[in-house]
């Protein structure tokens, strides 16, 4: 995308219909770490690629429980998300307080969704930095939504967003029809498998992703390391070593808020810029 | 530029003042719901096989006049509630209203979600208990009762915001006089026709020794298929005890 008279405001359209500074919102998804969501008929299961700034910090957190039967993953800026999240949890909790029962996923995605489109739509405000992916259960089984910050939410069997998301997605299209009979296992196996193609390479330890689980009989929770180890050497999924070792270091050294993700496809681009 | 403030912003503002201050007066002076007036006797509901069966007399009496006869104190709400009602007749239908509101909500989601008869309770509770610490209760005591999924669910609210959840349950007289019936007769898996012998047992008990019930009763039955109210009827009673027949006989000044 170039920069072009029209993108500014998010209150200002082009004239091809378009608001630019929503689309320049969801690149800073594309920019941010993968995470990787897919569901069953009774479980849902969310994943993340977690990298450290440096081997003194320690990893950002992208897996959040919002209830006992909702979780999110997220990708882009993660202060937007965390942000977002305590809205979620804040809605969960009130809604259990006047009736007793859990908030149904597909009504929190609606209002999330909502709330994200508002600020498209004000001149004071910006669109929220962050991608959404929600995982949740309710009365008719496991659901996944991913939340844009367009303020368009969708229904997905499995879907992955953030950098280097789309080999994510070519596994999973390849197995997503095998998904609603998957047993809770299964789906963990899977989900490694597609974050270890995010990685491209790169040997997948339980350092650098994360896994969380909700079903029904399951709430809501983050696998510990270990546990992650252990059924990465069970699946003996881990992968050779790294030739990318080089590019690896740099997004390692790469900014904060929105971790780079694109940093190797520049390095191509600049020389011959002049 | 400074403090001009032409006459017309004065007069605005000043007009403002007034309305604030009628506000904030007629604030102190609203009342609360000291008393009932028109109100409901009794209801009873229990657990059965297929669902929750409810009784409630058609009676509203004003102090203790009989003025209304043909009150429905049993409501439908949303696909798998019912609520039954004693106390003030207007506060019920004020719940009807907030309850009304909520189902319309409910359906405008669109969505496959569908609030069931635990939400509603829990809601009542919340809105109950709430009137309560603004001392202006709803002076009502309700029962809720409805299947969803398989399951049943039979709760009070009171109007004082005490709720709780049991597999019978009864209001206002009620309480003493068809809870011991209940106690001993109820059992898990009630036929629909047992469930009605033992409601009916319940009213008549209510109907001779409570002086505000009346003697047109309606039976409501909610399943997981939906509900059914009865047509209004009344219950057979017996009045030709032995201690009837000549009530003066032996008494004091009599001959």
């Amino acid at each position: 995308m170039f920069r072009n008279q029209y993108d500014t405001d998010v209150t200002t359209w082009s004239p091809a219909g378009r608001l630019f500074q929503v689309e320049y919102a969801m690149e800073a998804v594309k920019q941010g770490s993968a995470a990787i969501g897919l569901r069953s008929k009774t479980h849902a299961v969310l994943a993340c690629v977690n990298k450290a700034n440096s081997e003194l910090s320690s990893h950002q957190r992208k897996i959040f429980k919002v209830d006992d039967h909702i979780g999110v993953a997220i990708a882009g800026l993660t202060a937007d998300g965390r942000v977002l999240s305590r809205y979620m949890r804040s809605e969960c909790i009130n809604y259990g307080y006047t009736y007793e029962a859990p908030l149904p996923v597909g009504r929190l995605v609606v209002q999330l969704a909502d709330k994200a489109q508002v600020c498209t739509q004000r001149s004071w405000k910006r669109p929220y930095g962050v991608g959404l992916l929600v995982a949740g259960l309710d009365e008719s089984g496991a659901h996944l939504y991913y939340n844009c910050p367009s303020g368009n939410y969708f229904e997905y069997q499995a879907f992955a967003i953030g950098s280097r998301s789309q080999a994510a997605k070519t596994y999973l299209e390849r197995k997503f029809e095998s998904f609603p009979g998957s047993s809770r296992d299964d789906l963990i196996k899977d989900a490694l498998f597609a974050i270890r193609e995010t990685l491209q390479g790169e040997k997948l330890t339980s350092s650098v992703c994360t896994v969380a689980v909700v079903g029904v009989g399951e709430a809501f929770n983050i696998l510990d390391q270990a546990t992650v180890q252990a059924l990465i050497n069970e699946f003996e999924i881990s992968g050779e070593e790294a030739p990318a070792t080089a590019s690896v270091a740099e997004e390692g050294a790469g900014d904060a808020a929105a971790d780079q993700g694109g940093a190797a496809a520049e390095e191509e681009v600049a020389p011959m810029d002049i | 530029m400074g403090n001009v403030i032409t006459l017309m912003e004065e007069s605005v503002l000043s007009t403002h003042k007034a309305e604030m201050d009628t506000l904030l007066t007629s604030k102190g002076d609203s009342q609360r719901t000291q008393y009932p007036y028109v109100t409901g006797t009794s209801v009873i509901g229990i657990k059965y096989k297929d669902g929750i069966l409810m009784a409630a007399d058609m009676g509203g009496s004003y102090g203790s006049t009989i003025r209304y006869k043909s009150v429905e104190r049993i409501k439908q709400v949303g696909k798998h509630s019912l609520i039954g009602a004693s106390g003030e007749i207007s506060d019920f239908q004020e719940i009807l209203k907030y309850l009304d509101e909520l189902i319309l909500h409910d359906n405008m989601w669109d969505d496959g979600n569908s609030l069931g008869p635990k939400e509603v309770h829990n809601y009542l509770t919340r809105v109950m208990y709430n009137r309560r610490n603004k001392f202006d209760p709803l002076w009502n005591s309700l029962v809720i009762g409805g299947v969803k999924n398989g399951h049943k669910y039979l709760g009070s609210v009171s109007m004082i915001g005490v709720n709780f959840e049991d597999d019978h349950i009864a209001t206002g007289f009620g309480n003493h006089l068809a809870r011991p019936i209940l106690r001993e007769e109820w059992r898990e898996d009630l036929s629909f026709e047992e469930g009605v012998k033992i409601l009916e047992k319940c009213m008549r008990n209510l109907l001779y020794r409570d002086r505000s019930a009346v003697n047109k009763i309606q039976i409501a039955k909610i399943t997981e298929e939906g509900l059914t109210v009865s047509q209004p009827y009344s219950l057979k009673t017996f009045w030709n005890f032995a201690a009837f027949q000549n009530p003066t006989v032996g008494a004091e000044g009599s001959w």
